[in-house]
């Protein structure tokens, strides 16, 4: 149903309209002073000023592999991430340990992991599905690149962002 | 040296200088000021990335417009659409040249040429700025920009009426069309926007600065119109008319449209300095025939006078909200151009009775 919102009845005063507009002229003089002043609180500067000292525990940034205490890659190789991923972001070629290795009952590592970063979506499914608590979202938010390829993390650009991650399950030390 | 190569060396030097030294970085500036100045208005913060507080902005602004893509549409007619940017840009920079903007340096008179039909000049030249704005609209052959093309030209005559009207108190009461002479006028008898400065004792003086002020007004407000600036942007307005008359234009060729809007402002600008505000005239400043430093102190004064005025042109465009055509038309017909009109006589009846 239609409604008809009923105009105002201007006085002649108003009608004038010249009060209104010295009263509006006022108004963005006031704030053109304040910011002059300094008065205005203005947003944060953000190359110049971060805001990583208040990000909260549970930010969600960007996906990293985490090596162990030992200096193991703890990814097993499962490719569990790689199937729950919505936007299918990561791939894994998985690789064989050799028997001699002191880790050979792990059987599998990756031997190539790389996610998409133009892909991802934060969402941290990665970090809840790994059996191994190899993958976790960190706290860097800056990805950036010049080039597709350049967007796309490998192995080692996981790892370096992941680091050492002390105080998870270390299942497969008491089967070495 | 004879006369005649001094004169057109002089000229040209002038010419250099003012328009290339003073007018073009000024519009580029205008452009940084817009922006900075809306910012502050707005409780932003504006450019502050390139150089300091983003002074060197407007230096990669331009760089930006010289390196994209020169784009000509297929749809357009190219003469046309090759020409509009140079018609838009070349009057409101033509105009300068009758304008005084110190009094001497040196000994040679600050203003590029002298001509005793000075303030017919500029209206001749400045009304031919629509040109470039209705060739523009036509040659685009798409409907916003024809649209823009079509209010610029109603708006211009609209307007155009009221801005002559409004001067001519003024020339009633000097009886001089050279600009020179009514910058000396000022100097003697008081801005006009103060006609009673110097001679309080005299009612006259009082009585005059009424139709003064009224000319002011409605002066001011027709160059607003002229400049196709906010309220009065219609023939622009981005929300209705996507660009309008330049929404065919990239690169270089819509910078012409954009910088030639800005230079129109600082003509504007000077003229209504010249006309009302005493041109390069400031209270207790000798001019130029007492030593270089007072002839450049002059011209730093017209150019601040000016620039006071940008500030302004800036300050209601970021306050005040664009205007219905209807009411733009109405304002222009039925308002300003009565008022002026009426402005004439009254001017008339107060210098007859007291016989300035
Ligand atoms: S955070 Fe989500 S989108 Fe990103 S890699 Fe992990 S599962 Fe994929
Ligand atoms: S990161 Fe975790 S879920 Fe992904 S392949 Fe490695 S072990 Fe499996």
């Amino acid at each position: 149903m239609a409604i008809t919102v009923p105009r105002p009845k201007l006085t002649w005063f108003e009608r004038l309209y010249l009060p209104a507009i010295v009263a509006g002229m006022a108004i963005t003089l006031q704030h053109f002073k304040n910011m002059l002043l300094g008065r205005t609180k203005v947003t944060m500067q953000y190359p110049e000023q971060k805001w990583d000292a208040q990000l909260p525990e549970h930010y969600r940034g960007a996906p990293a592999l985490v090596k162990d205490e030992a200096g193991r890659i703890r990814c097993v190789a499962c490719q569990l991430c790689e199937f729950i991923c919505p936007p299918r972001a990561i791939k894994i070629e998985p690789g064989e340990i050799p028997v001699k290795d002191r880790f050979s009952k792990v059987e599998k590592y990756p031997r190539e992991f790389d996610i998409d970063m133009i892909r991802c979506i934060f969402c941290g499914m990665c970090e809840e599905v790994c059996p191994e608590q190899a993958i976790f979202l960190r706290k860097d938010y800056a990805i950036t690149g010049l080039t597709r390829a350049e967007m796309v993390h490998n192995k080692e650009k996981l790892l370096e962002i992941g680091g050492i991650m002390h105080g998870v399950v270390l299942k497969w030390n008491e089967k070495k | 040296m004879n006369p005649t190569t001094s004169f057109v060396i002089i000229s040209l030097l002038k010419i250099v200088g003012i328009v290339f030294l003073v007018i073009l970085p000024m519009v580029s500036y205008a452009v940084y000021a817009e922006r900075k100045v809306s910012a502050l208005i707005q409780d932003r913060l504006g450019p502050n990335r390139v150089g300091p507080a983003g002074l060197f902005q407007p230096i990669a602004d331009a760089m930006k417009f010289l390196l994209k893509e020169d784009f000509t549409p297929a749809h357009v007619n190219k003469f046309y659409y090759w020409l509009a940017p140079c018609l838009a840009m070349v009057p409101a920079i033509t105009t300068i040249a009758v304008v005084p903007f110190g009094s001497t340096l040196f000994g040679v008179p600050m203003v590029i040429a002298d001509i005793n039909v000075g303030v017919l000049f500029v209206f001749a030249i400045a009304s031919l700025g629509v040109y470039g704005i209705v060739i523009a609209g036509w040659a685009s052959n798409s409907k916003y920009p024809f649209l823009g093309g079509v209010r610029s030209g109603s708006q211009m005559i609209s307007y155009e009426l009221s801005l002559g009207l409004a001067v001519v108190p003024i020339f009633l009461l000097i009886g001089n069309l050279r600009l020179t002479e009514v910058v000396r006028y000022q100097i003697d008898h008081g801005w006009m926007v103060f006609p009673f400065a110097g001679d309080w004792k005299n009612p006259a003086g009082w009585l005059l600065a009424v139709p003064m002020w009224i000319s002011f007004a409605v002066f001011a407000i027709a160059v607003f119109a002229e400049t196709n600036r906010l309220p009065f942007d219609l023939p622009e307005a981005e929300t209705e008319l996507v660009g309008g008359y330049h929404t065919e234009y990239s690169s270089m060729k819509f910078a012409l449209f954009f910088l030639g809007e800005y230079a129109a402002m600082i003509t504007g600008s000077a003229i209504i300095v010249t006309l009302f505000l005493g041109g390069w005239h400031f209270p207790g400043v000798p001019d130029g025939s007492h030593g270089w430093i007072f002839g450049l102190i002059n011209i730093f004064v017209f150019f601040a006078k000016i620039a006071a005025l940008l500030f302004i042109f800036i300050w209601v465009r970021f306050t005040l909200p664009r205007f219905r055509y209807d009411q733009l038309m109405r304002l222009g017909w039925v308002f300003f151009f009565e008022i002026a009109l009426v402005n004439i006589f009254l001017a008339a009846a107060i210098i007859t009775f007291f016989d300035r």
